[in-house]
């Protein structure tokens, strides 16, 4: 059973309960100037944006066939099989190569310690696992963040769209992009108005990488063959030259 | 008189770029990278990954391209370039893991893809190849040493290995030299359509292979300067031919993926990414067209000058494929510190400095006496390098 959240921007008023929830939760500091920050750091998981009159969030997609943990050279990251995308610090080398891969932008780096670690919202995995909702969704006063299965999600946005035409952009964000996330987000307007990428591949990003690295065992094993046989014919010249030299 | 000066200046020159290398060191260790490097959430990756890592393992690419060209295909005439080719392929890939340790946040952890296993990831595979490619590197260098010191069993050992290890290495490199493309390959729609292309393995392998020549090229003329040695000519003649067709082929790949993906239509809108694309391929084409001309070809300047200018083209290349082609939808634009840029000269200044005492010390620059004891007599021998000291130099 897959766990999921759900953003549904035109029920969220800005408040910013679900940020400081967020915070709190995880023993980061939270005050009125790390409010006004609208981008995601080391210090600030997600974070609430405006546009306008409306707002949207920003946190981890927690990606279907996350990019991040496929591009990880020692398995740092790990899509679990709850939901939530996790980090592994004790096996991290602060490589970065997570940061450049994901296409929605999330993980962060601790740009100004000695040994920094990478950041991002690990989708609340501690709780999660027992089936509890996230913070941020449990914080959240106008149900704008939802917890919850996400077939069930899904069946649930796909309803307010037929339900309210009107009021929404008749898509629901994250079924589709890179392969699928299990954060999904309503909108009433196209969703690059309101911050989210969506010059984004329909597919999971790993099977880009995939179609190159699959290819390894054969370049070693005809890589082998190739380079011996050549080397036997271009030295067999020689070889007999030799015998013909001395006979 | 001249001579003395221009020592003084390079030797000055030298411990300046040292000791603003240090600083820089000591800001990044003490302070963090996010004191001694401009890099950003928006863009993690700078010109350590983009040169020091990129460039500093396709410079290094002389050492397969050669192994391969005369124990594989053996091709003799190229023999008096393959210690040269390795030492610098050696040192170059010391320096690049010297690089990573300056660009890792957790410097000290960089055994753990030993370890800790995801095969699925690029980075894994290139860490493994260019750990056992360092090694194999190693060993196809000791007999060098082995030589120096005359330790003659060892030597007939490490001998009997050779195929093995030669095997091992050109496919380690191909492996590596290509993956070092892929790793962009999982950015599809970040990376500028000029530069992203599901052929970026084979297009990073092709100019990897080019590149080994070309610095090959450059190298003898260095050494020549500063040994009084000078490879045969007609052996550079030769180099520069087969470079001209390596280009000729990397550019037709190039070009016809280009149209083939649509991107060329990129070329009409404003930007630098074009005119980053075009110094690129200008950098490749001349010398290309250079080398296709009996004329050049005999002429050493000339021939300094295109491999120089291919040299930039090649780096010009990776640079745009990790920075350039990035800015744009980072959002950001990023421009190195100076800091990180004193790192990676002084990272450089090191390699020159080693390689020239490594070249002084050790027969690096001198024919193997053994092989040619089994070389038949009158059968093709070697030129030396002594022997073919082009007149006036
Ligand atoms: S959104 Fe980014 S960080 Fe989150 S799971 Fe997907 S690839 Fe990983
Ligand atoms: S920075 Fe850490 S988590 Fe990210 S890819 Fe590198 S090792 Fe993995
Ligand atoms: S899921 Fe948890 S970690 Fe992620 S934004 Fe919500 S509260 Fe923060």
């Amino acid at each position: 059973m897959a766990r999921a959240l759900l953003f549904d921007s035109t029920l969220c008023i800005g408040c910013r309960e679900c940020e400081r929830a967020c915070s709190e939760g995880k023993h980061l500091p939270y005050d009125e100037k790390i409010a006004q920050e609208e981008q995601t750091s080391a210090r600030k998981l997600t974070a609430i944006r405006t546009h306008g009159e409306r707002f949207s969030r920003k946190l981890c997609m927690h990606c279907l066939d996350p990019a991040c943990a496929s591009v990880c050279p020692v398995a740092a990251l790990e899509k679990t099989a709850a939901g939530p995308v996790i980090y592994h610090p004790e096996r991290c080398m602060g490589c970065r190569y997570c940061m450049v891969s994901c296409v929605f932008g999330v993980p962060t780096y601790e740009w100004n310690s000695r040994l920094p670690y990478v950041r991002k919202c690990d989708g609340c995995a501690d709780r999660v696992a027992g089936n509890e909702p996230t913070r941020c969704a449990e914080a959240c006063p106008t149900g704008a963040t939802l917890f919850g299965d996400r077939d069930e999600l899904i069946a649930e946005a796909k309803k307010r769209l037929a339900e309210k035409p009107d009021e929404y952009y008749p898509r629901i964000y994250g079924i589709e992009e890179a392969g699928g996330t299990s954060v999904l987000v309503l909108s009433a307007v196209p969703f690059d108005q309101i911050g989210y990428p969506v010059n984004i591949e329909k597919v999971a990003l790993p099977q880009y990488t995939w179609a190159a690295l699959k290819h390894v065992p054969d370049v070693v094993v005809m890589g082998t063959v190739l380079l011996g046989g050549i080397h036997w014919l271009t030295h067999r010249k020689e070889e007999v030259a030799r015998k013909e030299g001395r006979s | 008189m001249m001579e003395g000066i221009r020592r003084y200046f390079w030797r000055a020159l030298f411990v300046v770029i040292m000791a603003a290398g240090a600083w820089a060191t000591y800001l990044r260790f003490w302070g963090g990278l996010g004191a001694a490097t401009n890099l950003s959430d928006q863009f993690p990756w700078g010109i350590w990954i983009g040169f020091d890592v990129l460039c500093g393992v396709g410079l290094a690419a002389g050492g397969f391209t050669l192994a391969a060209t005369v124990h594989i295909f053996n091709i003799k005439s190229f023999r008096p370039v393959v210690r040269p080719a390795i030492l610098t392929a050696f040192l170059g890939y010391l320096l690049v893991v010297v690089a990573l340790l300056f660009d890792l946040g957790h410097p000290y952890r960089i055994w753990h893809p030993i370890i800790m296993w995801n095969p699925r990831s690029v980075m894994f595979e290139v860490g493994w190849c260019v750990t056992l490619y360092t090694t194999v590197l190693f060993l196809e260098f000791l007999p060098v040493v082995l030589e120096r010191l005359k330790w003659h069993t060892a030597l007939k050992v490490m001998k009997a290995a050779t195929l093995p290890i030669i095997i091992a290495g050109v496919i380690l490199s191909t492996l590596h030299q290509s993956s070092l493309g892929s790793l962009f390959l999982i950015m599809p729609n970040r990376l500028h359509p000029l530069w992203w292309t599901p052929l970026l393995p084979v297009l990073f392998f092709i100019s990897a292979v080019a590149t080994g020549l070309a610095m090959t090229i450059f190298e003898s003329w260095h050494s020549s300067k500063a040994f009084g040695r000078q490879l045969e000519y007609g052996l550079v003649c030769r180099m520069t031919r087969v470079l001209a067709v390596i280009t000729a082929i990397y550019l037709t790949l190039r070009f016809l993926d280009l149209s083939h993906r649509g991107a060329l239509s990129t070329l009409n809108q404003p930007g630098f990414e074009r005119w980053m694309f075009g110094l690129e391929i200008v950098l490749m084409a001349v010398p290309m067209l250079m080398f296709f001309r009996e004329k050049t070809r005999q002429h050493p300047l000339a021939v300094y000058l295109g491999v120089v200018m291919w040299l930039l083209g090649f780096v010009t290349n990776r640079m745009n494929v990790s920075v350039t082609g990035l800015e744009r939808s980072s959002g950001v634009h990023y421009f190195p510190k100076w800091s990180e840029i004193a790192v990676t000269l002084a990272i450089i200044a090191a390699g020159f400095a080693i390689f020239r005492l490594a070249a002084h010390y050790l027969p690096v620059f001198e024919e193997e006496h053994e092989e040619e004891a089994t070389t038949p007599a009158g059968s093709g021998r070697i030129p030396t390098l002594e022997a073919a000291r082009v007149p006036g130099d």
